[in-house]
């Protein structure tokens, strides 16, 4: 398998090799990881990549999934225009 | 217990600054220490802004030479941190507030910032996708910008590494041990640093910490939230601001901006949706081709404010304790300088820039106050 071809992460173009390398060169936990490589930070909010990182990370370390730290989710849970949220303009 | 010439408590850009320009000065034997990781607290959370239109001597010098170090890191730091200069561009809605800024362009002219008030169609020539309908005009400086939080993070994270200085990160100090009136160590969860000199930038935690010193530091922590846009095509280069309002686009084609809630004092960061609600009216009324856009992410994080909204910088009653903190709102952009004159501080005893003077913790004793009337991203 050719990690460099393996896409962990769709929104961000970021691969199974990134991820690696990054987790080698001493980025060890989940949060530091995701600013170091900003998986997780497109439209999908993570939802494919963020299990498939924590599953890589414990491999790497030799750790149980989750022991290296949590990513916090943030509203909203998917996208939703800015309009929708645009209220009457009696208040401003 | 290790033995260290100086221990910075905080991996924010203020405790990294610091120790970057310590390190590029020869001091090696220091530790930076984080309870979490770096640039999880108000650094990561920030809007990204730098500007230099402020309406005090203090702050308008500190943040040109702030934008000058920033160029500088832009092209010396091993990696970028997307410092780009794309202006500030300050909306006003009426005569009156155009004649206040007037005077602050004055002064920002008078210490070499180059701000200017515009009419309503040369914004709209900058910004052609504004709403102008509702402006009286603009105060205006195209060498204002912003830079990537993470990337900066990243950037001086590298820098450390380079120089063999470490950071310590997910390790919480929880005590500072005194005798005669001067710092002798560092108490952490892991670890007692012997040391002389601890520099207190703990951000929201830089109150706990000075106590622990037994020094009271005048903070007040307030919740401001913020949002993201999904990306698109970068079309927006100035930051935009509008009373409470501010957003910019990063690199990232993301729209980044805030509003204010005026809330009172809090130690949640829970973000809600009246921030939604005020944040999105604001911008449709200011740029009304963002209403499709999607809001992708919203978070919060704490401004650390001063009684006269200016930092507090350099030493204090005890020997060796030195504080960098109460940024109120501004501590991303003055990031570069603060680490300059704290190092320099350490190093030679004095503040380089005669401003920066007026920033010392005795200033609240002595009632010698400065007074700042744009606090805003
Ligand atoms: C929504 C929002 C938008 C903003 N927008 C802008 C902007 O556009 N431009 C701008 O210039 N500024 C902006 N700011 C302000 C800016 O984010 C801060 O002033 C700046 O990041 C402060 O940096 P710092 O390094 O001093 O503090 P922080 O980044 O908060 O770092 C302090 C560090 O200390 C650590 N710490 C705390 N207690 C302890 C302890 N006991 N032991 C060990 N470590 C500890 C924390 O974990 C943290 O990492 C904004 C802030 C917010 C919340």
């Amino acid at each position: 398998m050719n990690e460099k071809n393996v896409i962990i992460c769709r929104c961000e173009d970021v691969t199974l090799r990134d991820v690696i390398d990054a987790i080698r060169s001493g980025i060890t936990d989940m949060e530091s990881l995701k600013r170091k490589l900003q998986f997780g930070t497109g439209p999908c909010q993570g939802k494919t990549c963020i299990p498939l990182v924590e599953k890589v990370l414990a491999r790497e370390l030799g750790k149980k999934i989750g022991e290296s730290g949590k990513i916090t989710s943030r509203p909203p849970e998917s996208p939703v225009p800015f309009g929708i949220f645009e209220s009457s303009g009696e208040e401003k | 217990m290790k033995s260290k010439d100086v221990v910075i408590i905080g991996a924010g850009i203020t405790g990294l600054s610091v120790a970057y320009y310590l390190s590029r000065n020869g001091v090696r034997n220091i530790a930076v220490i984080d309870k979490s990781f770096p640039g999880s607290g108000s650094t990561g959370r920030c809007g990204t802004g730098i500007r230099q239109q402020f309406t005090t001597r203090e702050h308008i010098v500190l943040m040109r030479e702030s934008v000058k170090l920033w160029r500088e890191w832009e092209t010396s730091l091993p990696l970028s941190v997307h410092f780009r200069q794309g202006g500030y561009l300050w909306l006003l809605e009426t005569e009156k507030e155009v004649s206040n800024f007037e005077k602050y362009v004055k002064l920002q002219n008078l210490f070499g910032v180059e701000s200017r008030i515009i009419d309503k169609y040369e914004a709209k020539q900058i910004v052609p996708d504004l709403d102008i309908e509702s402006i009286a005009g603009a105060s205006w400086c195209p060498t204002d910008g912003n830079a990537y939080p993470f990337d900066t993070v990243e950037a001086l994270k590298l820098a450390l590494k380079n120089y063999g200085t470490e950071i310590n990160a997910f390790e919480e100090v929880v005590g500072i041990e005194t005798r005669g009136g001067a710092v002798k160590s560092v108490i952490t969860n892991k670890e007692t640093y012997s040391t002389n000199l601890v520099i207190d930038a703990a951000g929201f935690g830089a109150r706990k910490i000075a106590k622990m010193a037994g020094i009271d530091l005048p903070l007040k922590l307030y919740r401001h939230q913020i949002a993201v846009s999904e990306p698109v095509k970068v079309f927006l280069e100035p930051m935009i601001v509008k009373g409470e309002l501010y957003f910019t686009q990063t690199y990232r084609g993301r729209i980044i901006g805030g509003t204010d809630l005026n809330e009172p004092e809090t130690e949640s960061l829970q973000s809600t949706e009246r921030f939604l609600e005020k944040y999105a009216t604001e911008l449709l009324s200011v740029m009304p081709v963002l209403s499709s856009l999607n809001v992708m992410r919203q978070w919060a994080g704490f401004y650390v404010v001063s009684p006269d909204h200016h930092p507090i910088l350099g030493g204090t009653p005890v020997s060796g304790f030195l504080v960098a903190t109460g940024f109120s709102g501004h501590g991303f952009m003055l990031g570069p300088v603060i680490g300059k004159l704290m190092a320099m501080y350490v190093l030679h005893g004095i503040m380089y820039l005669p401003e920066a003077n007026n920033l010392g913790l005795d200033r609240f004793k002595k009632g010698k106050l400065i007074e700042e009337k744009a606090v805003i991203g």
